[in-house]
């Protein structure tokens, strides 16, 4: 494959750039669904109301899992090391993750084919441990790629990964998978007081406005600990930026304060973490029943700007090793070839505008409330 | 250094996953179609029945999306869970196609399933109708990317090794994506979809024919199976041949499994109907033969040989010489990358790179390998001959049958006698045996690969994850509860949809 027209290193910026898209996009559009399901048993009372909430989602949700989908896909594709590094590392996460997903399709599905109560209940239930298991989990993993997890590779770039599960499940971590639930679910507020009404819309409405105010108090409080107590990670000396994919061939320390280099060398990026707050402190204070679209759009900029942070605070490392630095995963050695990378962005470039398209399309097909009235007088869809 | 028993449980996890998935999969290819075929005469004729069966169809359709979407996101995590060092050995061309089936194809089957469902009131017929093609063409897609995946590990073309990043990286995208592999795969893997999908159309029809229920929907359903099966039926013959032959062309040691021939016969080769392969003896009694067919079928000639067995070890056995010089060479160039000898060495024998791997089994230090760790290696090579044999004669046997099957139907509903009883009990119980037939194939295809992951290039044990053995075990066990409860779930909402039948009251007209 010659002639490229693309330089390696442009290419790799353009895939780590993608790779947040891909992400944010999953948090917006498929966090409200997460959020919803995680919500369904508190802000629905009663067969109908619990519908209703699932209604709010039930059309479009499965287009926005395909995010997801499409985030391991093109990190496979784009970063095979990180890919094979983090599922196969954070093996029993993503079990669990899987299992929280599985339960997303067949429940909705399946709840109201049977009319018993307790069936439905099971699914219910089933539905909000999924929401909740999943974006705990999400989160949990983001928060150890700050402190980086313990993983090395032989010369043949076989892969060991010495930790295990509960590892994850340190403070830091912890406090990572709680933002990342409030997140969703001041997100998912937002939506549910935008596409319901009723009881479901003033319960939702308010639950957004409460988890929007924790959230950002966890997210500073995170940001503090990021500064304060933990240590980043640099890469020291050369390291070529079109160079193979090979990451035994670099030097790496950590130091106090290292994750805010970027920040410290590119003042504008803080915006990002300001849009974090800053649209978590309107969805808190835009009044209730008020200019719902607005406080959506300020909940979805908030997790927008809540991932970024993260992800401009880790750049240019992807995936830091805290047992073998030296062989942690960066933006400039974890990468597929240039020929995969360009083709795969030729793909994206023809094909993301056409997703976002019909995913705008289906959205406005289904647009306008799901009222309790309605749902109350017919069986349903499925 | 890999531990063996986290290869054999990643390699059962994955056998269980993937056949567990391929219950759903045929169903959503043929249904969603069925229901776009169906949906198309309601908007052309207007008569409200045939709308009535799309939601009808369209009811049971999705209690196996879910079923299909659910099993499927496990098999894009499996790769990276259990099959790391595949995941980045390969990943840069296998992930592609991986990549743009999320990005073309599901995206788009997704999006519009929801509207499927909930649109028939806000969209125009017109719209709700293009809505449920993009369904069907999404999912039939979405099978052409993951087939095109597969068929390159059946069939790795356009990727060459590369020392620097020690593994294989992506030469030609164009080699990849038409791959004559991938290309008879998808014709055979779909048309065997639109067999399930027919043929559950067509037991599903039987049993209300056979009760008395919904009959004008029973009539016009079977008609709609019947024509649809029978020349998806014939595709899945024809086309299954196809892959025989460009099967033979990288994988003959397949070939050999599927007919047990363990000698190399004159040309043209005969085709063993049927027989009782012997492994210990490498022979196979009480063989019945046809003169010239497999000759026909695997080479497209009479002048050709089929190889057997015992050659085509002895011609691994040359392979794994010719890659242990390249191995060789890899060490050194790892040691000092300036090393021209070395490097024109890789380039020379590359290809056989994945032979020596296949040493790794026998020997920590592959360098160093004696002769009879190569004999082992190389016998390695023969797969597990009985069961290629008899799940390929099976598969064979029942694809026959379909056409027949499919035929019958087709004749009755051309001259009006599609209730004859008879017919309608052989239409109930043939429901299980497309999924039978499509198991079969992927246990063929799969099983006869072995010991290769990616043939030729990587051995499956060197593919697996260095991870506890208590992990996989974990999840296996966590597998077969969850998908135990979800199955005996979906065959029940499955059987009390079905006895609730359509929802609406219904016209009552002769075909």
């Amino acid at each position: 494959m010659s002639a490229i027209p693309i330089p390696y290193d442009i290419l790799r910026l353009i895939w780590w750039a993608l790779l947040g898209i891909l992400l944010i996009g999953f948090a917006v559009l498929d966090g409200y669904d997460l959020g919803t399901a995680m919500l369904l048993p508190f802000v629905g009372n009663g067969d109908a109301e619990r519908r209703q909430v699932r209604e709010s989602i039930e059309p479009n949700w499965e287009g926005h899992q395909v995010w997801f989908i499409l985030g391991g896909g093109a990190s496979f594709a784009a970063w095979p090391l990180l890919y094979a590094a983090s599922f196969s590392g954070f093996y029993l996460a993503m079990f669990l993750v899987l299992l929280a997903l599985i339960i997303r399709p067949v429940g909705f599905t399946f709840r109201d084919k049977l009319p018993g109560h307790r069936w439905r209940e099971f699914w219910d239930w089933g539905l909000a441990a999924g929401g909740f298991v999943a974006s705990l989990v999400f989160g949990v993993a983001f928060g150890n790629l700050l402190l980086g997890v313990p993983f090395g590779f032989d010369n043949e770039l076989r892969l060991t990964y010495t930790g295990n599960f509960i590892q994850l499940l340190n403070p830091f971590g912890l406090v990572a998978g709680i933002l990342s639930v409030l997140m969703l679910a001041m997100h998912s507020g937002a939506w549910l007081a935008l596409k319901t009404d009723g009881d479901v819309a003033r319960r939702a409405g308010n639950t957004a406005r409460v988890c929007a105010i924790l959230g950002a108090i966890v997210f500073a409080l995170a940001g503090w600990w990021v500064a304060k107590g933990i240590d980043g990670y640099m890469i020291t000396g050369a390291i070529s930026h079109a160079g193979p994919s090979n990451p035994l061939a670099k030097s790496v320390t950590r130091a106090a304060g290292a994750w805010l280099a970027n920040y410290r060398t590119w003042p504008a990026l803080v915006a990002a973490p300001v849009i974090g707050i800053a649209g978590a402190l309107l969805v808190a204070l835009i009044p209730a029943a008020r200019i719902r679209k607005l406080t959506l759009l300020a909940s979805g900029l908030a997790v927008a700007g809540i991932i970024a942070t993260a992800g401009i605070a880790l750049f240019p490392f992807l995936l830091p090793s805290s047992t073998h630095p030296e062989m942690s995963l960066t933006v400039w050695d974890a990468s597929s070839s240039q020929a995969t990378l360009f083709i795969m962005l030729l793909a994206t470039v023809i094909f993301l505008p056409i997703v976002l398209a019909y995913t705008a399309f289906v959205l406005r097909v289904m647009h306008g409330k799901v009222r309790l009235a309605d749902v109350a007088s017919r069986e349903s869809h499925y | 250094m890999i531990d063996p028993t986290v290869v054999d449980l990643s390699r059962l996890q994955f056998a269980l996953t993937a056949l567990y998935h391929f219950l759903f999969v045929p169903l959503t290819l043929g249904l969603s179609l069925l229901l776009a075929i169906m949906e198309s005469v309601y908007v052309m004729t207007g008569r409200a029945i045939w709308r009535e069966m799309t939601k009808f169809w369209g009811i049971l359709f999705g209690i196996n999306f879910a079923m299909g979407v659910a099993t499927g996101i496990t098999m894009e995590f499996q790769f990276g869970t259990n099959w790391a060092y595949y995941a980045q050995y390969v990943g840069d061309i296998f992930g592609a196609p991986l990549a743009i089936e999320g990005l073309m194809a599901f995206f788009l089957e997704a999006s519009f399933v929801g509207l499927f469902f909930f649109g028939w009131d806000r969209l125009p017929r017109l719209g709700h109708l293009i809505v449920t093609w993009l369904v069907a063409i999404g999912a039939n897609l979405s099978a052409l990317w993951i087939l095109i995946a597969n068929a390159w590990m059946q069939n790795p073309v356009g990727a060459t090794f590369n020392p620097a990043t020690m593994r294989m990286e992506l030469s030609s995208f164009y080699e990849l994506l038409f791959n004559p592999v991938a290309q008879a795969k998808f014709v055979h893997t779909v048309s065997a979809g639109y067999v399930t999908g027919s043929i559950f159309v067509l037991s599903v029809s039987a049993f209300y024919l056979l009760r008395g229920w919904h009959l004008a929907l029973a009539r016009r359903s079977m008609t709609v199976a019947a024509s649809f099966g029978l020349a998806s039926a014939l595709c899945v013959v024809v086309l299954g041949d196809e892959s025989g032959y460009t099967a033979n062309i990288n994988q003959k040691m397949k070939i050999a499994g599927i007919e047990a021939m363990w000698r190399t016969e004159p040309a043209p080769a005969s085709l063993t109907l049927i027989g009782f392969p012997d492994v210990a003896a490498h022979v196979t009694r009480d063989a019945i033969s046809i003169p010239w067919v497999l000759g026909l079928i695997a080479t497209r000639s009479i002048d050709q040989p089929v190889e057997g067995i015992d050659d085509l070890v002895r011609e691994g056995r040359q392979h794994i010489e010719a890659g242990l010089a390249a191995y060789r060479a890899l060490v050194a160039l790892r040691q000092n990358p300036n090393d021209t000898a070395a490097k024109a060495e890789l380039d020379k024998a590359g290809d056989d790179l994945g032979y020596a791997l296949l040493l790794r089994r026998h020997t920590d230090n592959i360098a160093d390998a004696i002769p009879a760790q190569i004999d082992q290696a190389a016998n390695d090579l023969i797969p597990n001959v009985p069961v290629l044999f008899w799940a390929f004669r099976f598969m064979a046997g029942l694809g026959f049958y379909f056409i027949l099957l499919f035929a019958t139907a087709f004749t009755l509903a051309s001259t009006r006698r599609l209730d004859k009883t008879w017919f309608l009990r052989i239409a109930l119980y043939s429901l299980p045996l497309p999924w039978v037939a499509a198991e079969l194939g992927w246990i063929v295809a799969e099983y006869g690969r072995q010991p290769w992951v990616v043939e030729g290039i990587l051995p499956t044990f060197l593919g697996a994850s260095s991870v506890p053995v208590g992990t996989v075990i974990a999840s296996i066990a966590g597998f077969v509860l969850f998908y135990s409860g979800l199955a005996v779930t979906d065959v029940a909402l499955m059987l009390r949809a079905i006895r609730r039948g359509p929802l609406l009251p219904q016209t009552e007209s002769p075909i």
